[in-house]
């Protein structure tokens, strides 16, 4: 018998809020932090909303020794790990060095960073490049930086996949828990809003044009017209769950009980694209029926070929409106990494709280057998709920969360 | 004479900038002989310390005495050779 693998500390660095539960708020709420892109010009970009954090000032955070080495989105996870570890109630450097990983995944590195490094270069020459160039761009930059932050020198890696990323990583991290690691820190932090991190999004054709934050992103409606780019993401603290009971870990948010992974067909060969296998398989690896998930977290691409194969996808597994759909992400944009993660860290707290957190903005559209639960929170009864996330090329996968029941904790 | 001198108040200066300061270590303390290791700076600090003191003085350091230097005077002291060198 494998060792359950459960998470035992969250935390979220989330254009809604910086904290669990400021976040978590917000997001049952219905409110959304799209809006025009403040960190640079973009007016005279095709593109020109985004969801940005505010408040987060890295100083207040982060030793001044860190700070001229890292990347916007590395002092963000490098904050969030600090976050994640207190959540948990775990002190790193109380528990042996090779006890604990770190196992993150990565869009695109460390964009803002480059960018001004190669500003440096190409207008001022290459003795003006920062030496930490060489690794503060790199995608393997916030595992890196965590392990050293925190004295973790188990299992480390950086897993890059677009936006199912996230949750290859933190299959990953389950991984390294089976094969004996009794903890990791797993998730993802993602910021790549500056110009240069633009123009690459740009490329993707699938960034929306719209000026209207209430009209931009909006996944299975007739007028989806792609997505807007949002930073941020959320770490998570996994633990095998012999460890979590022996060290009496106060929180369990629940289990990482199943995921599968499925790349696409070439396009134009005529076969099926392979999201439903994944959302098969992750249900699978959990041992649970379509019946048993009360709430799926979509991918919600915003591109009307792409939503519909998520709409039939999920209507095959579960049949035509048979499972509530939600896409909380229209609240905070596409955090591409970090997508993934903060809806693991919702899917933990819906089932927490038993509520399903509303998509905003959109009106379903009626060529979709979805059920999507928008405008308002829905109370549901939670055991199990899926969290899917696609990445660029046909990348698919699917994760399922399920409640851990534990007998009370003895009063103190 | 030498044009100019390079100090240690120029060094800290540097440093701040380049790596800033770890917590628990005071850059305005008597450091001049305090090992760049005990002070926080592993050697991409210096690279990057090194690499702001040859542009803003127009000098180029030799690698190999760079990474000899292992406290503020002996930087100092090769800094300081290459402007009255220079």
């Amino acid at each position: 018998m494998t060792t359950a693998t459960w998470v035992t500390g969250l935390a979220v660095a989330a254009p809604t809020g910086l904290t669990v539960e400021e976040y978590w708020a917000a997001t049952l709420a219905g409110r959304s932090a799209i809006g025009p892109v403040t960190r640079f010009d973009a007016s005279s970009y095709p593109a020109r909303l985004a969801g940005e954090i505010t408040g987060f000032a890295a100083e207040e955070h982060l030793p001044s020794r860190l700070l001229p080495q890292t990347d916007r989105m590395t002092q963000l996870a490098l904050a969030g790990s600090d976050w994640a570890f207190a959540n948990a109630g775990v002190d790193p450097a109380q528990l042996p060095e090779f006890d604990i990983g770190v196992i993150t995944a990565s869009h695109s590195g460390g964009f803002e960073f480059g960018q001004n490094e190669l500003r440096a270069l190409w207008s001022k020459g290459g003795r003006y490049v920062s030496a930490y160039q060489s690794f503060a761009w790199f995608y393997a930059v916030n595992s890196g930086q965590i392990s050293i932050r925190h004295g973790l020198r188990g299992p480390s890696s950086v897993v890059v996949s677009d936006q199912a990323g996230g949750l290859d990583a933190v299959a990953q991290a389950r991984r390294q828990i089976r094969k004996g690691t009794p903890m990791v820190i797993s998730g993802a932090v993602d910021a790549s809003l500056c110009p240069w991190g633009w123009v690459a999004q740009l490329t993707s054709g699938r960034l929306s044009t719209r000026d209207d934050p209430g009209r931009a992103y909006l996944p299975f409606d007739d007028d989806a017209a792609g997505h807007v780019p949002g930073e941020g993401g959320a770490l998570l603290v996994l633990e095998s769950a012999e460890h979590a009971r022996t060290r009496g870990a106060g929180r369990v948010y629940g289990e990482i009980a199943g995921y599968a992974a499925t790349t696409d067909p070439r396009r134009g060969s005529g076969r099926e694209p392979t999201l439903r296998n994944a959302i098969e398989g992750a249900l699978a690896d959990a041992g649970v029926e379509p019946a048993d998930i009360g709430a799926v977290f979509a991918d919600a691409a915003a591109v009307p070929e792409l939503d519909r194969v998520e709409a039939e996808a999920i209507a095959k597994v579960f049949g035509p409106s048979a499972v509530p759909v939600t896409a909380p992400k229209t609240m905070t944009g596409r955090l591409y990494s970090g997508a993934a993660p903060l809806d693991l860290a919702a899917a933990f707290l819906a089932l927490r709280d038993g509520v399903i957190p509303p998509t905003i903005n959109i009106r379903p559209s009626r060529r979709y057998d979805l059920d999507l639960v928008t405008g308002a929170p829905r109370a549901a009864p939670l055991r199990c709920v899926l969290v899917v996330a696609r990445g660029h090329g046909g990348l698919n996968s699917a994760m399922v969360v399920r409640a851990v029941d534990r007998p009370a904790p003895p009063n103190r | 004479m030498p044009r100019s001198q390079f100090t240690l108040d120029e060094l800290r200066t540097v440093l701040r900038e380049a790596a800033g300061t770890d917590e628990g270590v005071d850059l305005d303390g008597d450091i001049i002989d305090v090992s760049f290791d005990a002070l926080g700076y592993e050697s991409l600090a210096l690279l990057e310390t090194a690499s702001r003191i040859e542009r803003d003085h127009g000098i180029s350091l030799d690698e190999e005495a760079l990474v000899a230097a292992k406290t503020p005077r002996e930087l100092i002291d090769l800094v300081n050779a290459h402007l009255a060198a220079a």
